[in-house]
């Protein structure tokens, strides 16, 4: 607005902006995801999809988690929490104090290397009978 | 991959907690698990702020919404997650897939305020997803007859209201508990293709 130097190279070098205080947390879980939003296969995981880590942390070849080397210290932390319990992607997320998001591309990347596999939920229209709903109920009556 | 463990994986089920600002929500889900923040990064046009200070950034930006989510370990194979729904109007978008699935929800009243919860009850009226009125009996506020809310509100007569203190473990296991059993009685179960009515 003063037209003076110092705002003319402020506007100029743009890309200083994108490393204040406000863009930080934003920029890092993108890195982190290599600019990726979604899992190879395109699919969202579920919220309450349930995570599970070969005991072994081998992938399909019989290698070791800790030897691919395109693995995130995010990826490996997923693989052993998951394998200590299998637990869901929202469980995930909360426990490793990571978004969503960025949790649902780092499931997808060990998927797709075999470390980890993951249960889809079962709507509950898709459940055979009440059973298992009324042991929810004597269970948290039971609580 | 082979499966090689032996632990049994969870079948996983979820209810939602809706209602109006500051009703109780957290407090609810806290009472009968062990409470988490969970954070999704969702993408925002800010609208309404002075150009002077967007000067060639991207009106879009990415904004952290959390959400209060809890676990309830039932059994061995059986989790329940109570997911609370944020309270703000520009975050519907994320109740679609919070809903998706859903086994049914609570929706928390205040008598003081019953509008505030009109929001939640048409959404799972709309939805076809099963809820039990959960009324938060804060101290101070005068106790209403079941059938004076139901009226406010204009639910159907097989919505179950039920007085409650969202601080009261015992109080909440009884809505969570009316809340399934509502569902069964809807026929949540095994209605695959046939969109879920009120009896
Ligand atoms: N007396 C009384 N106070 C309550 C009860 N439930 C919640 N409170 C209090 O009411 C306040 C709001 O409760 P929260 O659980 O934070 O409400 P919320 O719905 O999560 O609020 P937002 O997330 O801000 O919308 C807190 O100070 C609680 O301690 C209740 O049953 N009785
Ligand atoms: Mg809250």
């Amino acid at each position: 607005m003063t037209g003076d130097d110092g705002h003319r190279t402020a506007d100029r070098d743009g890309a200083a902006r994108w490393y204040d205080d406000a863009a930080g947390p934003v920029v890092r879980p993108y890195a982190m995801t290599r600019g990726r939003t979604r899992s190879a296969d395109g699919s969202e995981l579920d919220l309450i999809a349930v995570v599970i880590a070969d005991e072994a942390l081998a992938g399909p070849s019989g290698a070791h988690v800790l030897a691919d080397r395109t693995l995130s210290p995010e990826h490996l932390d997923i693989v052993e929490v998951s394998r200590t319990r299998p637990q869901s992607v929202a469980e995930l997320a909360a426990g490793l104090d990571l978004p969503v998001g960025v949790v649902r591309v780092l499931v997808g990347d060990l998927v797709d290397a075999g470390f980890v596999r993951v249960t889809r939920p079962v709507p509950p229209a898709e459940l055979p009978d009440e059973t298992v709903l009324r042991d929810v109920i004597d269970a948290l009556r039971a609580l | 991959m082979t499966p090689t463990r032996t632990d049994p994986v969870p079948l996983a089920l979820k209810l939602l907690v809706a209602g109006g600002f500051g009703v109780g929500k957290t407090t609810l889900v806290g009472a009968v698990s062990e409470i988490r923040p969970l954070r999704t990064e969702e993408t925002l046009t800010e609208a309404g702020r002075p150009v002077d200070d967007l000067a060639g950034v991207e009106a879009k930006r990415t904004t952290t919404v959390a959400m209060d989510f809890g676990r309830i370990t039932l059994r061995d194979d059986l989790v329940l997650y109570l997911f609370g729904t944020p309270g703000q109007d520009r975050f519907w978008f994320l109740w679609d897939e919070l809903a998706q699935g859903a086994l049914g929800a609570v929706v928390l009243a205040d008598t003081r305020r019953l509008a505030d919860c009109f929001a939640a009850v048409d959404y799972f009226e709309r939805r076809g997803i099963a809820f039990t009125l959960a009324v938060n009996c804060f101290d101070g506020a005068d106790r209403y007859p079941e059938s004076d809310v139901r009226d406010a509100l204009d639910l159907d007569p097989g919505v179950p209201v039920v007085m409650c203190d969202a601080r009261e473990r015992e109080s909440v296991k009884h809505v969570l508990v009316s809340v399934v059993e509502h569902a069964i009685a809807t026929g949540v179960v095994g209605h695959r293709d046939t969109p879920q009515t009120l009896a």
